[in-house]
């Protein structure tokens, strides 16, 4: 099962990167946003995968059965989506201001804040 | 207590039985302050006048807090305080050493300088855009991190600083700065989700996401796991939040673009915490791989200082010419880590705290040079020196002190890192530390010959204005700290070099979480 996991993280991160090394920036947001469930599949990988159990006590009992899921990756995968899920909507809205802003979605033309022609520094006294 | 009544369940196993110590409040004090000012000011934000009023005094109670911790800290050794009861590594555990606390000591008094430049600078509507809760967030970001003792901690504090300092680089929703943020945060964001990756490998491998289990298991003998390609991905990340030479050309394309108080703040603070975490995870958890990666940070750092340096050389704006200068600095500490020795990373450690205020002193000093000259171009400014005397004098200070020329801060921790890399037989490492120094002192000589001394040019028609106390203050308290560390460095480098041996030594670190946790022992 981790075998298949890890194989679909490797594609999710080859989509993401092939997508963020585009010039326009709304295929850099979509390769973000599948960056961001590459790394949640990740972390879901890196507790191992089981089809067993829920991670409840059973009544009766005080510890878990031994072939119980292991609850933590899904916390933690849990945190790091609201925060991707965050992050990738103010990113949206600043990709949309910045093409109604800047007339481009084009990375290579956004030169506002390092112009190409730029007067040399002063060369003599 | 979800477990069944019948059986006798000794909870001091898991959970911890003492009430925490008065004294170990302090470990998370800072953080709780400055989000809940944060909050506070959030509720006044349609009284933008009391905001000022509300973050101020805070601010002042932070760094005094911050002091009492640090003070703790250097006399009974590490603290360490874990959430919700859990003992460690279970709980979520906040881990104070001499390096975090001083760190974060420095992050509250650069912040308090930074404010009181702002009471002159934000006007109404970026108050009413919240200015003071960002800065507050932002702090709440930078300290959480400095004192966190958790890896996915330490992540999520990134991603709270990361979110404060886009909203602060956008105050304002100009053109420039809405072209720079995309940059930025584009960049930060990747380097951050580089970071969560490796948070992924390193619980796969150990675990654990507590700093002090993972530093134990990674020293354990008889591992197997490719715990190389770990270090080269947290030094990916890291080198990508600090601004190391590949990959740093995020920073002169943004840092120019906000207004200078957030400039000064993201210069100071930002790309410092990518080299505290860079320290943190290559030096205390993974030893040995930081050893093995030795000659890539060499090569990393010493690209960043020149191509650093070389690239200020070039400039014309004076605050991009800065966030040159800043890479460079990068490239100093690196260098410390690339090193390696205790004296190494006690050099870096001086460094980083160094260009903390420095930095930050900058900046401010090129919103006040505009202010009297009337642009940021090193094309038009001129006749500074002429305009206002004391303020070239303190310009001189400053510039000195990034130059690295005794007697002031630059100077000691540059000596102890060419010393360092002498003594690790690095020659290499020293030369271009001294270089760097060199073609520095050129960079602020050109800019104090043409901004300061050169004749104002009759056609220029912007009326100076005279500087205002709310920017004359913090400039002033700033160079006196530069001047400060320049004069009594002795107190200073002690500090350092504990801080560094703990990080080469952590058993009191280690000891500090899993005895005394919580204060049960």
């Amino acid at each position: 099962m981790e075998v298949v996991f890890a194989m679909l993280v490797g594609l999710f991160f080859a989509a993401a990167i092939y997508l963020m090394l585009s010039k326009f920036s709304i295929r850099i947001m979509l390769g973000i946003a599948i960056l961001g469930n590459a790394v949640n599949l990740l972390l879901f990988t890196a507790g191992r995968v089981t089809r067993e159990v829920p991670p409840i006590i059973p009544s009766g009992a005080d510890t878990l059965n031994a072939d119980a899921a292991n609850p933590l990756p899904q916390a933690l995968i849990l945190t790091a989506i609201v925060i991707s899920f965050s992050f990738l909507a103010f990113l949206l809205v600043l990709t949309y201001r910045a093409y109604q802003d800047l007339k481009t979605d084009n990375t290579g033309e956004m030169r506002v804040a390092e112009p190409k022609k730029r007067p040399l520094p002063p060369l003599g006294y | 207590m979800a477990a069944p009544t019948s059986i006798a369940v000794d909870f001091s196993a898991a959970l911890v039985s003492v009430p925490v110590q008065a004294g170990h409040w302090l470990v998370i004090l800072p953080v709780a302050l400055c989000i809940g000012l944060g909050a506070i000011l959030m509720m006044f934000r349609d009284r933008t006048a009391m905001h000022g009023w509300i973050a101020i005094p805070g601010l002042v109670l932070l760094v005094l807090i911050d002091a009492a911790l640090l003070y703790r800290v250097a006399n009974e050794g590490p603290v360490t305080m874990v959430m919700g009861r859990w003992l460690p590594p279970f709980g979520i555990a906040f881990s104070v050493d001499l390096l975090g606390a001083v760190m974060a000591l420095a992050a509250a008094v650069v912040v308090l300088a930074a404010s009181l430049y702002a009471l002159g600078e934000i006007t109404v509507s970026g108050r009413r855009y919240g200015f003071f809760p960002f800065l507050m967030l932002l702090l709440a970001g930078v300290s959480g991190a400095f004192l966190t003792g958790d890896v996915f901690n330490l992540y999520v504090w990134f991603e709270v600083l990361l979110i404060s300092s886009f909203g602060l680089l956008i105050l304002g929703s100009e053109r420039e700065q809405i072209d720079g943020a995309l940059k930025y945060a584009v960049l930060n964001l990747i380097a951050t989700t580089l970071f969560l990756v490796s948070v992924g490998y390193v619980y796969a491998i150990f675990g654990t996401l507590n700093m002090a289990d993972i530093a134990m298991k990674a020293r354990a003998p008889g591992n197997e796991a490719p715990l190389m390609t770990l270090a080269g991905l947290f030094l990916l990340a890291f080198g990508m939040k600090a601004a190391a030479f590949p990959v740093n050309f995020w920073l002169p394309a943004s840092y120019h673009t906000p207004r200078i108080t957030v400039s000064a703040l993201f210069a100071g603070l930002l790309t410092k915490v990518g080299i505290y975490a860079l320290i943190r995870v290559l030096v205390m958890l993974l030893p040995v791989e930081r050893a093995g990666l030795g000659p890539v940070t060499t090569v990393i750092a010493i690209a960043t200082m020149l191509t650093g340096v070389l690239g200020a050389l070039g400039e014309s704006d004076i605050r991009r010419l800065f966030g040159y200068v800043v890479i460079s600095g990068i490239g100093t500490m690196l260098a410390g880590v690339a090193i390696g020795s205790a004296s190494g990373l006690s050099g870096a450690i001086f460094y980083a705290l160094h260009s903390m205020v420095l930095m930050t002193a900058l900046y401010l000093l090129a919103g006040q040079a505009a202010r009297l000259g009337g642009s940021f171009s090193l094309a038009t400014l001129g006749g500074l020196y002429r305009q206002s005397g004391w303020f070239a004098g303190l310009s001189l200070v400053l510039f000195f002190a990034a130059c690295g020329l005794p007697p002031f801060s630059g100077f000691w921790p540059k000596v102890v890192l060419v010393k360092a890399a002498l003594d690790a037989g690095a020659w290499w490492i020293a030369a271009a530390i001294l270089l760097t120094g060199f073609l520095t002192t050129i960079v602020f000589g050109r800019v104090f010959l043409l901004a300061y001394w050169r004749p104002r040019s009759a056609q220029d028609a912007a009326v100076p204005q005279p500087i205002a106390w709310q920017a004359g203050l913090p400039l002033v308290a700033l160079a006196a700290l530069v001047i400060g560390f320049g004069l009594f460095p002795e107190r200073l480098l002690h500090l350092t070099q504990l801080a560094a041996g703990g990080l080469e030594d952590p058993s009191a670190y280690l000891h500090s979480v899993f005895a005394g946790a919580g204060g049960a022992q």
